[in-house]
């Protein structure tokens, strides 16, 4: 991590958030809390990576990389995996049967195929607010 | 009235009266791909369904409004002509279109957009893609200062130099420049990479809180707490992926870039009492 004073946790497994509290620095100890992102959101995706699912939106949306989806991550939310759906800004939680991969890496890849199942959902949140406030 | 008659539709929808508490997000939906690839309530465009507007004699207003009927009407290649350097040309578009621009637009060109490909082929005014949500444009020309304002993602191009304060407040996406960017350029960004072929001006990523910067170019000089930091192999794989993309990519390579991140000396979470951080949170 750049700089001489982070004043939070080091992310040093992939799954630190998940095990523990993550709480490491000894003012996330007595705050209680994490400070700053779950996440490494300074980490550009693998392009080996890249699930069919997440090449057939690419296509669709006539795009040869990632585009917004580059700086979608799989965050940690209350101990859980999650993604952050930016349009109900809100956590989506990763259905505990699903099993998370091993790299954080993959992990991105599976949180971006989330995201796009969700948003593109006709029961996402977005759906039925757009029914009732649309103006135009 | 038209507002009225909404507001009615969503006390009718049970908006007002529905309980929250006890709602979780994960009984909403299934992990099949219902919807597609689209939003619900996306226009169905074919690409190669292609038409032109005029706008010579148009307001702003009057030409957003065309490219709207035209997507409604499953046009999925748009192109405007005389654009005129008029202020807010092509805004909050919603849906994949090609749009192409012939000529320069003025302020706040292209704004708000969530998912087109736009090409444009003169320059652009101030605040050019303020708050884009994703997509991607390209200019081929020059850009006007507070270039990619507040971006939120998709990819933002311009082929030649921008003005200052690129990226001001920025919160995700890739600014990237062609030739040289002004001062202040990445002031205050959280998040998301900027990516400049040429010179930086003075202050370059003020008091930035997160992301990453990279500058091919001299830099005049660095902002509060923007730091330099290592360019690792992945940084320098996504360069050359994303340059290449955009037929930026310099003769020499990506190596002689500089990148730059935050320090995180601004962090002040662990000034905050408990209970201050809580609410801030």
């Amino acid at each position: 991590m750049a700089g001489t004073s982070y004043k939070g946790s080091e992310i040093k497994d992939v799954d630190q958030f998940i095990k523990g509290d993550g709480l490491e620095s000894d003012r996330e100890k007595e705050l209680g809390q994490h400070i700053g992102y779950r996440y490494d959101v300074n980490l550009v995706p693998d392009y080996d990576r890249v699930t069919p699912f997440l090449t057939g939106y690419m296509e669709f949306m006539g795009w040869d990389d990632l585009n917004w989806l580059e700086d979608v991550h799989m965050g940690y939310d209350d101990g859980k995996p999650a993604v952050f759906d930016r349009n109900i800004n809100g956590w989506l939680a990763i259905p505990d049967s699903i099993k998370l991969p091993k790299n954080q890496q993959d992990r991105d890849m599976m949180a971006r195929e989330m995201l796009i199942k969700f948003q593109m959902s006709p029961d996402h949140p977005m759906v039925q607010l757009n029914k009732a406030y649309r103006k135009f | 009235m038209e507002g009225l008659n909404q507001d009615s539709v969503s006390h009718e929808m049970g908006m007002h009266t529905e309980p929250l508490t006890g709602r979780d997000i994960k009984t909403m939906f299934t992990l099949e791909n219902e919807g597609g690839y689209g939003y619900h309530d996306a226009f169905d465009v074919d690409y190669n369904k292609r038409a032109e507007i005029n706008a010579d004699n148009m307001e702003a207003n009057e030409v957003n409004n065309q490219i709207r009927d035209l997507m409604a009407d499953g046009h999925g290649t748009i192109v405007i002509k005389n654009p005129g350097a008029k202020h807010s040309i092509a805004v909050g578009i919603l849906n994949r279109l090609n749009l192409i621009i012939e000529g320069s637009l003025g302020y706040f060109g292209v704004g708000l957009l969530d998912g087109p490909n736009v090409r444009i082929t003169g320059r652009v005014g101030w605040s050019c893609a303020e708050n884009m949500m994703a997509g991607t444009i390209v200019i081929e020309k020059n850009a006007g200062s507070t270039f990619g304002a507040a971006l939120r993602g998709g990819d933002l191009v311009c082929k030649g130099s921008v003005g200052s304060r690129t990226g001001i407040d920025m919160k995700g996406g890739s600014i990237i420049v062609g030739g040289d960017t002004g001062a202040f350029s990445g002031f205050m960004m959280q998040r998301g990479r900027m990516l400049v072929c040429g010179n930086a001006g003075k202050n370059l990523g003020d008091s930035m809180y997160d992301g990453t910067i990279y500058i091919g170019g001299e830099i005049r000089d660095l902002g509060v707490d923007a730091v330099p930091a290592e360019l690792t192999d992945q940084d320098k794989a996504w360069l050359t992926r994303k340059l290449k993309q955009y037929e930026l990519l310099p003769k020499k390579g990506v190596d002689h870039f500089t990148k730059i991140v935050a320090g995180k000396q601004l962090w002040n979470y662990d000034n905050l009492e408990p209970t201050e951080k809580k609410i801030v949170l």
